[in-house]
């Protein structure tokens, strides 16, 4: 049989369909991986004797006619699953369990694809490297002590460690890029509004974008092929035809111009990184793609932008977590209200508290004009800077982080160190606009590192493209030695 | 910008949120540090420019006003951390 861990989502979709194996040997090899992965704790929940069932059920139906036919896939625990519990990473809903599908995990059901697990991630997406999660710290599978990054770290670290052949994540300011980054995967946080929030715990409304997490590029156009779309359910998704991004997925990028913005070049930035972008930049320009220097003079009030405006709307959708309906609630109180103040105060980790706390703050009589107002009004800058780039640029080349995988516990302490994170990741989310990152090399110590590519808005094809193109020069290769198992 | 204990406490109350007095200290170095960054906005002139409140330009679609699911009561309670029949059960909240 074929080395099942080195096959991407694709080829396992051509086993299928070529019926060389079938979806139950594909789903036992991946279980038998799951399980002996304990000690990266990327798994929150797992549906086994589920995914089993629904595996056999398809060997003996054998429908070829979904993209994802067969395949068994895990995905971000912050997607609620019908009568399969779902946390968001959190205590207040350690025990929720669903009515309802989200449309983004539904539209992968309905191509064929048979769920094997919730994947770990920051307490409510709140974070850059699943430090924050009730339910433990996820290992990067690079390295014993590394992060993977966040929030998607358990997404990016199953995929990485070959617990699941693809996955899906969110990205509210580089949730999927940055930990793609961090375990030599590709991850893309599409336009906002191309794939269906309904059904995700939300986080930041006006952000949060779901998408694909892969280990290659055609993977990830095939991924989001089918997860996106157009959903009545939720009041921005927009409308229009679904893409045929695999079959119109092209290398040829000749003449494409691409801007290099020097507001990116921050100070302290290690070395490597900037040899990294000049790498890329190279790639390009063997393409035959032509590089232009542009400049987005806002990008520094991007993050501070960002600490406004995704914390005050996180304050307002977290207000439904009461101990009422659902999730967990204080037996201490005497009375309704200190009933909610004590299920808050014990269920919520500290990370999101803070972030309560400020969007409180911000939106709070007297401060609203002077800090929500104003961050919108920023915003408004930052998403002119992209549209007057766009004029004249196909998509815009970055590096996705200003550092590789950092150690466990080096940034718990200081939370706007953990925010510096994502400098150049959080200006796409603000614009809507999207952005894929890719692995392109590794630093001294062999961690990886990625660039990140951004385009206009609803430009996925051109982005997968470039994407594809660099892929195939870079030829990054990554070996991990399962030192878990 | 400082942000004292009592504020901090202030804000937890608009919350919802019981905080241990042990932690107002750290918590409100924390916030301190955190309104301390984005108040680098300040910089900005933005007296002529209208806030961003959505990046997608689309007035909302209007759909028939008609049942589309229901009938899950039962799966619904099941998620309660107090019920009693068909009620959710809260502390009492009128004497």
């Amino acid at each position: 049989m074929t080395n099942l861990n080195n096959s991407s989502l694709l080829e396992i979709v051509n086993l299928i369909k070529s019926k060389k194996v079938s979806s139950l040997e594909i789903t036992k090899h991946f279980i038998k991986n799951i399980e002996k992965s304990k000690k990266l704790n990327s798994f929150i929940t797992t549906c086994f004797e589920e995914s089993l069932k629904k595996a056999k059920d398809f060997d003996e139906k054998k429908n070829f006619d979904g993209l994802l036919s067969g395949v068994p896939l895990a995905i971000k625990d912050l997607f609620c699953t019908k009568n399969v519990k779902t946390t968001a990473g959190s205590k207040i809903l350690e025990n929720f369990i669903p009515t309802y599908e989200s449309t983004v995990s539904n539209n992968l059901w309905s191509e064929g694809a048979i769920l094997l697990g919730k994947l770990n991630c920051d307490e409510f997406a709140m974070g850059s490297s699943n430090e924050t999660s009730f339910f433990g710290n996820t290992i990067n599978p690079i390295g014993k002590d590394l992060v993977p990054g966040g929030s998607s770290g358990g997404s990016a670290s199953a995929l990485a460690a070959n617990l699941t052949p693809a996955t899906i994540g969110t990205d509210t300011g580089g949730s999927i890029r940055q930990p793609a980054s961090f375990t030599g995967t590709v991850g893309l946080k599409p336009t906002y509004g191309l794939c269906s929030r309904w059904g995700i715990v939300a986080f930041a409304s006006s952000l949060d974008q779901a998408g694909p997490m892969t280990k290659n590029v055609k993977d990830c156009a095939l991924l989001l092929e089918a997860m996106s779309g157009y959903d009545e359910k939720d009041s921005t998704s927009i409308n229009k035809k679904k893409e045929k991004y695999s079959k119109n997925l092209s290398e040829k990028i000749k003449g494409l111009k691409i801007g290099i913005p020097k507001e990116y070049r921050v100070e302290n930035m290690p070395k490597e990184i900037d040899i990294l972008w000049k790498k890329g930049i190279d790639i390009l320009k063997k393409s035959g793609a032509k590089i232009v220097d542009i400049s987005l003079p806002h990008t520094k009030y991007a993050l501070p932008t960002y600490y406004i405006v995704a914390p005050a709307e996180a304050s307002s959708n977290l207000a439904r977590y009461d101990g009422v309906k659902y999730g967990y609630r204080s037996k201490k109180g005497k009375n309704l209200i200190e009933m909610y103040e004590n299920t808050r105060g014990e269920a919520f980790g500290d990370e999101v508290k803070r972030r309560i706390l400020i969007g409180t703050y911000v939106l709070s009589s007297g401060y609203y004009d002077a800090y929500y107002l104003k961050a919108q009004k920023v915003r408004k800058l930052i998403k002119n800077d992209f549209d007057k780039c766009f004029k004249n640029v196909d998509a815009i080349l970055t590096p996705s982080t200003p550092s590789s995988a950092f150690k466990i516990g080096e940034k718990t302490n200081d939370p706007i160190s953990m925010y510096l994170n994502d400098i150049f990741t959080v200006p796409v989310n603000l614009a809507g606009i999207p952005a894929i990152s890719i692995p392109a090399g590794q630093d001294k110590q062999g961690h990886p590192l990625g660039l990140q590519l951004i385009t206009n808005t609803l430009d996925e094809q051109k982005i997968l493209n470039i994407a594809l193109a660099m892929e195939k020069s870079i030829a990054f290769k990554q070996s991990i030695d399962r030192w878990w198992e | 910008m400082s942000i004292d204990k009592n504020q901090v406490k202030k804000v937890a109350k608009l919350s919802r949120i019981s905080l241990d007095d042990s932690k107002l200290e750290s918590l409100s170095k924390d916030l301190a540090s955190i309104l301390n960054f984005v108040e680098q906005l300040n910089k900005l002139d933005t007296k002529k420019i209208e806030p961003l409140t959505s990046v997608v330009n689309k007035t909302l679609d209007p759909r028939k006003d008609k049942i589309n699911d229901g009938e899950i009561k039962n799966e619904i309670l099941k998620n309660s951390p107090e019920k009693n029949e068909d009620f959710f059960i809260v502390p009492k909240v009128v004497e």
